[in-house]
């Protein structure tokens, strides 16, 4: 008995080796490194020779407190969440609703086209939307001038940007949740729609009572995917602003990258990279909590 | 070996096969007396350097040059890689700005000795800015291979109209015939000069033209607060602030059409835009521009300063065949090679005596490019230059023109943390000196 046990375990870690070395060496090692890293100041210098590298304990973390350029990409990098997650939610779920009714004809079709955006690669859609954006040339503004509205400097207007930006990553993200918002109302019991129904309740008291918390699950899901995703802001400013106007697109991410790769200070960037990690875990717990209580 | 396979199963054979491929990485090699120089170049000039090699090979049996391409805007961080992973070129193109970081990395070689030997390659043959950069230490690391400055692009018509048949020489003048552009249309949302706030460039050469030390101390402390370079600043800031030059710069995503709408009529530039600006400006605007050196302060000392810069060819210091190695720079560095480089690809040569061929001599762009290569300087030789310049100087003038900042708060802020980015500068002078 004890025999076999052993042998079928001594299976499973031979099975399971490959997977678990090839995450020890690609992750684990170098999420450790860059945690030691964090507390250093590794930089430029650095490569030459290891010598100059000197362990300043929390320096870093202290530094990035004090930087103003760290707190200016927190600030936007949480407007953009706060802003672009309602609305990626919000609009999937309204998208998602509408395939699901009986009323519309060619579902697949608007399915696919709304899909599309979310595989299409990124590079490619955030210079066509710098096109969009054009203050001269692009077609939003065109549009807005059919309604006697001036030319707007979106991308290059300090205070228009980030909502530009976040308009521009809703679109691209939405069709991926609608699919998975999809899925969920289709595993909703149409029984309990008859019954409702039966007992007079309006479409509107059907979706509070019915469709909303049997969604509770997936939208538990689809807000930390999305959230998650969110403060990982990085492509769309780096190819549409490069962080500006006045910084005001810079996330933190792109400030890592900046930091990193740019000047190479990679003990600082790591550290910005360790706060990062510390603010999506905090946000996930108080979700998770949150979805708790509301189910209690 | 099969005890390895035993006891740790595939793991063992898993960090085996991975220690292979690390080893497995090509080195220049010598196969019965040949030998392969690995030489990276990047963008266009990788492409078109391979059309140079079979001749040198041809000359140089037993020697094969290996180019590869590496794009411009990931070559750093690819040189930086490989350099910590033992894996760097033997030659490279390094942009010349570049320098002080691979040096100070111990990197890239000091080639004194060769120079002193050599009979293609000496300082005089040289522009002697741009010689100027290659310098650590008082040491040569690299030699120049194609160079560039920047300098005015600009409207002859509207200058005419403005009421200057020739372009600016100094300071008062370039501000005078800005003011008088602008005034040729009147309500109009259009500019005499771009001076965009996410280029660095233009604020350097005008506070270097004023004579300012950028900065102090052996290049550990910023001094951007000096008086030299805040009178510098608030020269061209108030070109944005009389709405003489635009504020925005995403209105101009391209530059080439807003010259041709003449959104703005100056526009500082280096020789890599002449082919786009012939490009745009075609049928009757094809004669209406023109190129014009830097205008100095006073006017006195005509040109003003300008920046050098371009590529330069470094050997790394792992290079096995340095001796061969330095045989392909020196072809690279001949007059006639340094024309046809010229020829394939407008980058302009680094060599003097290829500026007196017909090709540069006759072209009117050129001149102007000429003339301002008997002033330009470098900026200051440290690894940290480009982080300063790019993430600080660029950003307080943003900061200042927008209006967010007086020039003196932005400047004693842009010190600050100029000071904080040189403290390992500082640490590692202070070592030395123990």
């Amino acid at each position: 008995m004890k025999d076999s046990y052993s042998f079928s375990s001594r299976a499973a870690y031979f099975f399971l080796a490959p997977a678990v070395i090839a995450i020890l060496i690609f992750f684990f090692i170098p999420v450790i490194a860059a945690f030691i890293m964090s507390f250093t100041d590794f930089d430029i210098y650095a490569f030459g020779s290891l010598d100059t590298v000197r362990f300043i304990g929390f320096r870093n973390y202290i530094q990035l407190f004090e930087d103003p350029l760290f707190w200016q990409s927190l600030q936007n990098t949480v407007y953009y969440v706060v802003l672009a997650t309602p609305l990626a939610i919000g609009i999937s779920l309204g998208a998602a609703i509408l395939l699901n009714t009986k009323l519309i004809k060619y579902k697949g079709f608007f399915r696919l086209s709304y899909f599309i955006p979310y595989i299409t690669t990124l590079v490619a859609v955030a210079i066509v939307w710098r096109f969009i954006y054009h203050p001269k040339f692009g077609i939003l503004n065109y549009f807005l001038g059919l309604f006697g509205v001036n030319p707007i400097d979106w991308l290059g207007n300090p205070t228009l940007a980030m909502p530009a930006i976040v308009i521009m990553s809703v679109w691209k993200t939405f069709g991926y949740n609608m699919i998975i918002f999809l899925a969920g109302l289709q595993n909703i019991p149409e029984d309990l729609y008859e019954a409702a129904s039966l007992e007079g309740a309006n479409e509107w008291q059907k979706f509070k009572a019915i469709t909303i918390p049997m969604l509770a699950p997936t939208t538990l899901f689809v807000s930390i995917i999305t959230i998650v995703g969110y403060f990982q802001l990085f492509a769309e400013p780096y190819i549409m602003t490069q962080g500006g106007p006045l910084n005001k697109t810079l996330s933190i991410v792109g400030y890592m990258y900046q930091e990193g790769f740019r000047w190479w200070n990679m003990g600082y960037s790591a550290s910005i990279s360790f706060v990062l990690f510390f603010i999506i875990l905090i946000v996930t717990v108080i979700q998770f909590k949150l979805q708790k209580n509301r189910l209690a | 070996m099969k005890d390895v396979v035993s006891k740790y199963g595939n793991s063992g054979i898993i960090i085996l096969a991975i220690a292979f491929m690390l080893f497995t990485f090509s080195c220049s090699k010598k196969e019965n007396g040949n030998v392969t120089i690995k030489f990276w170049a990047m963008g266009t000039e990788a492409e078109y350097v391979t059309k140079l090699v079979p001749e040198f090979e041809k000359k140089n049996p037993g020697i094969h040059v290996e180019v590869q391409q590496i794009p411009w805007n990931a070559a750093q961080e690819k040189l930086v890689t490989a350099f910590a992973s033992d894996n760097t070129p033997d030659i490279c193109q390094l942009g010349n700005t570049w320098i002080p970081q691979f040096s100070s990395l111990g990197g890239i070689i000091k080639l004194d000795d060769f120079i002193a030997e050599s009979k293609v390659i000496n300082k005089e043959n040289y522009f002697s800015g741009v010689w100027d950069t290659n310098i650590m230490d008082s040491s040569v690391y690299g030699i120049p291979w194609y160079i560039d400055t920047r300098l005015m692009f600009y409207r002859t018509d509207v200058f005419k109209k403005a009421g200057y048949d020739n372009p600016p020489r100094s300071w008062d003048e370039l501000y005078d015939l800005c003011k008088k552009i602008k005034a040729l249309y009147p309500g109009q949302d259009k500019y005499a000069i771009y001076l965009p706030t996410n280029e660095w460039n233009a604020f350097i050469i005008f506070a270097l033209e004023n004579g300012a030390q950028l900065l102090k101390d052996n290049n550990s402390l910023g001094n951007f607060s000096s008086e030299k370079f805040k009178e510098a600043f608030k020269f061209l800031t108030r070109f944005h602030k009389e709405k003489l030059a635009p504020i925005g710069i995403s209105q101009v995503t391209n530059v080439y059409q807003a010259f041709v709408e003449e959104y703005f009529s100056i526009y500082i530039s280096g020789p890599w835009n002449i082919n786009e600006f012939k490009k745009w400006m075609t049928s009757d605007l094809a004669d209406k521009w023109s190129t014009a050196p830097m205008p100095s302060k006073y006017g006195d000392h005509y040109p003003g300063v300008s920046l050098a810069g371009g590529s330069s060819l470094v050997i790394f210091k792992d290079c096995e065949y340095k001796d061969e190695a330095w045989k392909f720079i020196e072809y690279l560095s001949q007059t006639s090679i340094q024309l046809e480089f010229y020829k394939l690809l407008y980058d302009l040569p680094a060599v003097k005596e290829a500026w007196e061929d017909s090709s540069l001599a006759n072209n009117k762009y050129m001149q102007a490019f000429h003339t301002q290569f008997e002033n330009v300087v470098a900026t200051p030789k440290v690894p940290e230059w480009e982080q300063i310049a790019f993430a600080k100087v660029q950003q307080y003038a943003e900061i200042v023109v927008r209006g967010a900042m007086t020039v003196d708060e932005a400047l004693a802020n842009l010190d600050k943390y100029v000071d904080k980015i040189l403290e390992k500068r500082r640490w590692l002078l202070s070592k030395e000196k123990r």
